[in-house]
């Protein structure tokens, strides 16, 4: 028997599990997170492995906000030289011409626009041009700047990008980070462009980050495989991790959902994530967070990535309650993580959200704390606003009129009612406070596949079978288990005014990791 | 009269106004504003003219893009092709165009004519030849009014360009599209050169600068989206058919459109009502509770709740509040010459169009 480690860093709390190999949570752990970061990562293992548990610890899955932060808060981030693939389409508009000034300020370097890329169909818009890309990878290399590489209609046909990095590793050696974009983003050049950009821009968050999470979890339990979970809920190897940072930008909620669908054995349905500031609320189908349509702001900057879709509310535990003329008002500020020190219930003087819900009898606490008096009149206005609040995301979330449960989880989930949204039942399963570390410890291995197809002379059904076989075939190769593996994501979408029948499809596979690895 | 001139600021409204104007269609004018942003930023802003003073016998070249928004959103022009399109049909009209002009207002190609405007230092005019979006080339004002599509070039990023020369607007479209189709899905037109007396007829007027004022509304709602939205209605002539969230969708594709339906189940004063707005590309038909309030070629558009902003079909979703639209289309859309060329039928719909004024009038 085998065990695994589950780890979340989020802007508040890190929190870890332990759990064995039938996914059972052994232990548990919530510490503050560090301004390093590690240090948090290393106080939460040290809590979850005393003692010592009895069988080895093999893998370690980690899901953190380090990236985020990094591009929100412009720091660590690398200068990027772009090739573009495309010439002379493209042309028109420059990359980065939509980001804040203030990050293309930290992050342009050098731009080429080469010959290359492919039509709807994936001909050749024109041959490569190898020695244009040449002469950008030997500058990129002399400055010693990451290389995003983004060619047009990379989705239909990724050939050029992939030779065109094949080049860059040629000049600038294989180990120079080289970023391309068919693997990163979605259709829509300019987006995928921008995600390219801010994957090369993360080069060192990204290898800083996987570096100690190692170190961290070798020091602590010798376990051999890292693993760091992505957007849409499922595994990379750390190698992966360091290549991609830019596919962790949203694994939070991502790995809180997942987490949510475990524990509550529950494939579709709402999860409403309550921490100190902000509530999360999302969709699960068949086990997975829905993804977000289309067009995803990072930090002000539009990209394309595979997201899950979220719409995060301001309303926490720390959420502050006023007092404003006749009336009561309810955030957006929150208190945040100084809840314990500045909450009525803990002695403090500031009225927060968890103040409201004590005071009104509607929940308890684990701790033991003062039942905080306020004007009921306040109190019951407070809560209104919350539950309306609430009521107005889930609502906007839920997929149809159908009736679905939704789960509710973090730490500050217990502040909810027992009803959302007119009819839906809040349920809290076991462990809901370490949700999003037990959605880590449980990540499985996936494979996606996201292109346009013009059918032309071939049957939807023949397109079909060929883009479910690859993605199985991706999973696979990323260490899933061959016999497990399953299509979680499916989608065709229609593509306006273009003759020849395109669409776009999309699709992912996903199965847990295979023994062994 | 205060002479306008869009600059970046004013680009950021008219996306946002065409959009409205697209009516689900048209192409997001994202990539278009983005486009003309990077030519204003080298040029200088552009200079918007009221049709009245264009002089009679200056000559006037309508630009665009022809083919499909998924496409540019990719394939992103080179920037010269446009140009080169333009200059086609300036010789074969033996003169150099006095102004540049926007065939449809809606979508992508209200953004894209302030490309070309501002490499060749020209004025745009204030209008347009749909007053909203329109799939088809033959779709345009003037072409309703008689006047020829063509000469009209088509052009693409490797330098390729085609004049044509057809026989009615309906044979520029067929030949154009299959240019299109030839060239990578996405190319540039110039077409529809007319002179200053034939667009005072023709053209249908200030239609940019009603993109501008819409989005400019839109742009500064902020929370106050339903207020914004009911102010700019009620301003427009247009009427707020209904407010509600997203049941169902059906979206399939069929030889280059989009066709489908959206069901839309009811809010507030709506509550137990359901609406569906049918689709080609374009928003077609509304009907509220079995009864068709609105229908081509009145304009139909979806506004998202939370930001105020229009929706195209593409990224339409379950689950979205959205409030749905009427404005009054152009008077000449009208007509019998404007329904002949863009009624219901023209999409292959059974029905008689009446304009949504007289529909809602009704008990």
């Amino acid at each position: 028997m085998s065990l695994r480690i589950g780890v979340d860093v989020g802007g508040t709390n890190t929190d870890a599990v332990l759990v064995d190999a039938s996914d059972r949570v052994l232990a548990r752990a919530k510490v503050p997170t560090s301004p390093d970061v590690v240090s948090g990562v290393r106080a939460a293992l040290a809590r979850i492995l005393t003692p010592p548990p009895r069988e080895p610890v093999t893998a370690a899955m980690l899901g953190t906000t380090q990236c985020t932060n990094a591009v929100v808060q412009r720091r660590g981030l690398r200068r990027v030289a772009i090739v573009r693939l495309g010439a002379p389409a493209t042309a028109a508009v420059p990359p980065l011409a939509d980001w804040p000034p203030d990050l293309r300020s930290v992050v342009a370097g050098p731009v080429t626009l080469v010959a290359g890329g492919h039509d709807y169909m994936g001909h050749e818009l024109a041959p490569l041009d190898e020695a244009g890309v040449r002469r950008a990878a030997a500058e990129a290399a002399e400055r010693d700047l990451p290389l995003a590489i983004v060619g047009v209609f990379s989705a239909v046909n990724p050939e050029h990008e992939r030779r065109a990095a094949e080049i860059c590793a040629g000049v600038a050696g294989p180990e120079h980070p080289v970023s391309i974009s068919s693997e990163i983003g979605s259709v829509g050049l300019l987006e995928r462009e921008n995600a390219t950009v801010l994957n090369a821009a993360l080069t060192d968050v990204a290898g800083a980050a996987t570096r100690s999470f190692e170190e961290a979890v070798k020091a602590a339990c010798g376990a051999e495989a890292c693993y760091f979970t992505q957007n849409d809920g499922t595994l990379m190897a750390l190698a992966y991790a360091r290549r991609y940072p830019s596919l962790m930008l949203a694994s939070g909620p991502a790995n809180s959902m997942r987490g949510a669908a475990f524990l509550s054995g529950v494939a579709e349905a709402l999860v409403v994530d309550v921490g100190g500031t902000t509530t999360d609320i999302g969709v699960l189908v068949d086990g997975f967070p829905r993804e977000a349509p289309f067009v995803v702001e990072v930090a002000g900057v539009r990209t394309n990535f595979r997201m899950p879709d979220v719409v995060s509310l301001p309303l926490g535990g720390g959420t502050v309650v006023r007092r404003k003329g006749g009336s009561v008002a309810l955030g957006p500020d929150s208190v945040g993580s100084r809840l314990l020190g500045e909450g009525l219930a803990f002695g403090g003087r500031r009225t927060t959200f968890t103040d409201v819900v004590l005071a009104l009898g509607r929940a308890e606490l684990d701790v033991p704390v003062r039942r905080p008096r306020i004007p009921p009149e306040v109190a019951e206005a407070a809560y209104r606003l919350a539950t309306e609040l609430l009521d107005r995301g889930v609502d906007r979330m839920r997929p149809s009129s159908e009736p679905l449960p939704v789960i509710g989880v973090g730490g500050g989930s217990v502040l909810l009612p027992s009803c959302l949204g007119g009819n839906l039942e809040v349920v809290r399963p076991a462990d809901f406070a370490v949700a999003n570390a037990i959605g880590a410890a449980i990540s499985e291995v996936s494979g996606s596949v996201d292109r346009i197809v013009a059918l032309g002379s071939r049957s939807t059904e023949e397109v079909r079978e060929e883009v479910r076989r690859e993605a199985f075939a991706q999973a696979v190769a990323a260490g899933a288990d061959a016999g497990a593996v399953r299509i979680v994501l499916w989608e065709e979408i229609p593509v306006a005014y273009l003759p020849g029948n395109a669409m776009r499809l999309r699709a992912r596979a996903a199965g847990p990791l295979a023994r062994g690895r | 009269m205060t002479r306008r001139r869009i600059g970046l600021e004013e680009l950021e409204d008219l996306a946002i106004g065409a959009a409205v104007l697209g009516t689900g269609g048209g192409g997001d004018p994202y990539v278009g504003k983005l486009w003309a942003r990077q030519r204003i930023l080298d040029r200088g802003p552009v200079e918007l003219l009221d049709v009245d003073e264009v002089a009679d016998d200056a000559l006037v070249v309508a630009a665009a893009m022809m083919g499909a928004p998924s496409v540019i959103v990719e394939k992103i022009p080179g920037g010269s092709e446009l140009l080169a399109a333009f200059r086609a049909v300036e010789q074969a009209c033996g003169a150099r165009a006095d102004a540049v002009m926007c065939i449809e207002a809606g979508g992508i190609n209200s953004t894209i004519p302030f490309a070309v405007a501002a490499d060749l230092g020209l004025p745009v005019v204030d209008g347009d030849g749909m007053g909203r979006a329109f799939p088809e080339v033959q779709m345009v004002s003037f072409a309703a009014h008689g006047l020829p599509a063509t000469p009209m070039a088509v052009a693409d990023e490797l330098g390729n360009v085609t004049l044509l020369r057809s026989v009615s607007a309906e044979w520029a479209e067929r030949l154009g599209r299959a240019l299109v189709v030839a060239e990578g899905g996405a190319s540039v037109i110039a077409q529809y050169p007319v002179r200053g007396r034939d667009l005072k007829l023709a053209a249908i007027r200030g239609t940019l600068t009603l993109a501008l004022q819409i989005g400019a509304d839109l742009r500064r709602a902020g929370r106050q989206s339903r207020r914004a939205i009911e102010d700019l209605t009620s301003r427009l002539g247009g009427a707020l058919l209904f407010h509600g969230k997203i049941v169902d969708l059906r979206r399939e594709t069929a030889s280059g459109f989009v066709r489908g339906a959206v069901d839309i189940g009811g809010l507030d004063r709506w509550a137990g009502s359901s609406c569906q707005v049918t689709f080609q590309n374009e928003n077609l038909v509304a009907i509220v509770d079995g009864t068709v309030l609105a229908s081509v070629p009145d304009l139909i558009t979806l506004l998202e709740e939370e930001s105020a902003h229009p929706v195209t079909t593409e990224r339409l979703r379950f689950g979205m509040r959205v409030f749905v639209l009427a404005l009054p289309c152009a008077p000449l859309w009208r007509e019998p010459r404007g329904l002949a060329k863009a009624g219901p039928r023209c999409f292959g719909l059974d029905l008689d169009y009446v304009p949504f004024e007289r529909r809602l009038a009704r008990p």
